[in-house]
């Protein structure tokens, strides 16, 4: 396939939604710049998902008093051994995140980044545009010289 | 004639100086950290640039331990019982230990906005009158309403972010810090989000201790001083008792009053910032306001502080930071699908998109020295598809060691949190350093970041 030559039009980034107090949840309100490129009830739903998934994280229950006390049982010693329950489900998270960009996002030309690495302040989708042109492959300039 | 061989010299890699490891070192992030922190064994261990008075803390702790251990157990030990020793070893190495924790833990640190989002935020924000350079716009707040209470989020001119409610700009530290209690020069660094649970323990831990000591000290001149010798006489013979009783007893009053104090504050699911500023208080003008982040139950608030999850760094520390020469302004290749219907061509073109997304500084700037590049916030391409993998890091965990000083810590630091509370915001260009974009996610050793090796 000969690959085509790409730019990164612009971004958008989906801030959190505090009207739950701190917990991790981000608006789902549907961006105006995404209108023509991806159906409304996609891009909800992964929010959603996403949103769960953070909800699930940072739920305070049976598991997470389980950890807290058995951690300060052992003067918190335990967080530098073992994953908490958090970072299990940041991994979900992030493979969550790569499945949508694989099977919808990056199809359509946008491209979600982990929150992850933005600080958990915002989710960030950048816009491709198709520059148009295809040009030969020359990320390689050593391709053509005489072996 | 002798057959030698020759090798044809490549010109095009004649022009281009082959790679050179010494002036291409990736550096670690930690190491372009924008706020006034130091960083130890590579980023594994945080703490604030100015440690305050956290050797002092180490000192009396381990003094006045290590006299009761010296002095104070072996008389003890045998007129008493031997699990004197015993439960001031647990004490001492549970304090130790969570001081320590406390010190050198990212206290929920939150990393400053990259140049697209602080573009984006700008672009939010009104400002008709429009301001001439020397002229500071007037602070920028948000409103937002939490369980039927107005709060307001404001704008760090810092970080260029909104901060997150009960989040607070440190001045000493330069960092954003999510759910800032106070800076405490005691143990040398911010108490916020995440490491709350090991200042509480270790104060509640200190109070035990100090009064463990003091108490023991207490039985071990009155037992010398029995028998018609005299109190004076015991002090002679144990003068070390005298200094840890001194030290105890001035010390005993000061933890055990921040340890009461911080367990209201828990109870109530404060922060001293919001305490001493009175945010819930209801000072203003008699309105019902009440505390939007209280469970309204004394468990559940404790269970929320203490026992809630753990939330993770959200400064990668021993991310590396991407060269400058994997940032290019010219629009690089990637394989995008030609046709959406092609499955193969369209998981081909992730996983290009993907490879290259993952290496995607997006930086202005990569050290305080470097020129910062002017790249417009929209029109941005991606760097160019490098094949080797990028390092992978083994997991960062913070070396979690706390200091404890059991002095004046009250006092101390009520005065401490009001100069935190009251602190100016410096304003975007007096920062010295360039802030810089956290693309790339923490690699560790129990492989948190799969897909980026399994894209290959």
């Amino acid at each position: 396939m000969r690959p085509q030559l790409a730019s990164l039009a612009t971004k958008v980034f989906i801030q959190r939604d505090y009207r739950d107090s701190t917990i991790c949840k981000f608006q789902t309100k549907f961006p105006t710049e995404l209108y023509s490129r991806i159906e409304k009830s996609l891009f909800e739903e992964t929010l959603k998902t996403l949103n769960c998934y953070y909800a699930e994280a940072e739920k305070i229950g049976g598991q997470s008093y389980l950890e807290g006390c058995l951690a300060c049982a052992t003067a918190y010693i335990i967080f530098l051994c073992m994953e908490t329950r958090y970072e299990k489900i940041l991994k979900k998270i992030s493979m969550y995140i790569q499945e949508q960009n694989e099977k919808i996002y990056v199809p359509r030309g946008l491209l979600l980044t982990d929150p992850i690495e933005r600080g958990m302040r915002v989710i960030e989708i950048s816009i491709f545009e198709d520059s148009g042109s295809t040009s030969s492959c020359g990320s390689s300039p050593y391709s053509s010289t005489a072996q | 004639m002798k057959n030698r061989e020759y090798q044809q010299i490549d010109p095009q890699a004649l022009a281009t100086p082959p790679p050179d490891h010494t002036s291409r070192r990736l550096r670690r992030k930690w190491e372009v950290f924008p706020g006034k922190n130091r960083f130890c064994c590579d980023g594994r261990i945080i703490a604030a640039r100015q440690s305050g008075v956290l050797p002092l803390t180490l000192a009396l702790i381990l003094l006045t331990s290590g006299l009761f251990f010296i002095f104070d157990c072996p008389y003890l030990v045998q007129n008493l019982t031997g699990c004197i020793p015993a439960i001031g070893g647990v004490l001492f190495v549970f304090v130790m230990v969570s001081l320590l924790q406390t010190s050198f833990t990212d206290p929920g640190i939150l990393p400053r906005a990259t140049p697209e989002e602080a573009a984006d935020v700008e672009k939010q924000i009104d400002n008709p009158t429009g301001s001439s350079s020397s002229y500071r716009p007037p602070p920028r707040t948000k409103e937002v309403v939490i369980n039927q209470q107005v709060v307001k989020l404001k704008y760090c001119f810092t970080c260029k972010i909104f901060r997150p409610p009960r989040t607070s700009h440190c001045s000493l530290c330069d960092n954003c810090v999510e759910r800032f209690d106070h800076h405490c020069p005691w143990v040398g660094n911010c108490v916020g989000k995440r490491n709350y649970r090991f200042f509480y323990a270790f104060i509640v831990s200190l109070s035990f201790l100090t009064t463990f000591i003091f108490a023991c000290a207490t039985t071990h001149l009155a037992l010398r001083s029995r028998g018609g010798n005299g109190l004076v006489i015991a002090l002679q013979e144990s003068p070390a008792s005298a200094l840890e009783l001194v030290v105890c007893f001035f010390s005993v009053w000061s933890i055990l009053g921040l340890s009461g104090f911080h367990t209201y504050l828990v109870a109530a699911n404060l922060t001293t910032n919001e305490d001493i500023k009175g945010s819930w208080s209801g000072k203003s003008g008699g309105e019902d306001v009440g505390n939007p982040y209280s469970y309204n139950s004394i468990i559940k608030n404790c269970c929320s502080v203490l026992c809630g999850p753990m939330p993770p760094s959200l400064i990668d520390r021993r991310g590396f930071v991407p060269s400058d020469d994997s940032v290019q302004t010219s629009a690089v290749e990637i394989q995008l699908p030609a046709a959406k219907n092609d499955k193969n061509m369209c998981t081909q073109g992730t996983k290009g998109l993907l490879e290259t997304a993952s290496r995607s500084p997006l930086l202005t700037s990569s050290c305080p020295q470097a020129k910062p590049q002017a790249m417009p916030a929209v029109l941005e391409t991606l760097p160019e598809i490098v094949p080797s993998p990028e390092p992978h890091p083994p997991k960062t965990t913070e070396g979690r060691q706390s200091t404890n000083t059991p002095h004046k810590h009250h006092s101390h630091h009520r005065s401490k949190a009001k100069q935190t509370t009251h602190h100016t915001h410096k304003t975007s260009n007096s920062s010295p350093r360039p802030y810089h974009s956290h693309s790339s996610r923490r690699k560790d050793s129990k492989n948190r970041d799969p897909k980026f090796s399994s894209l290959r």
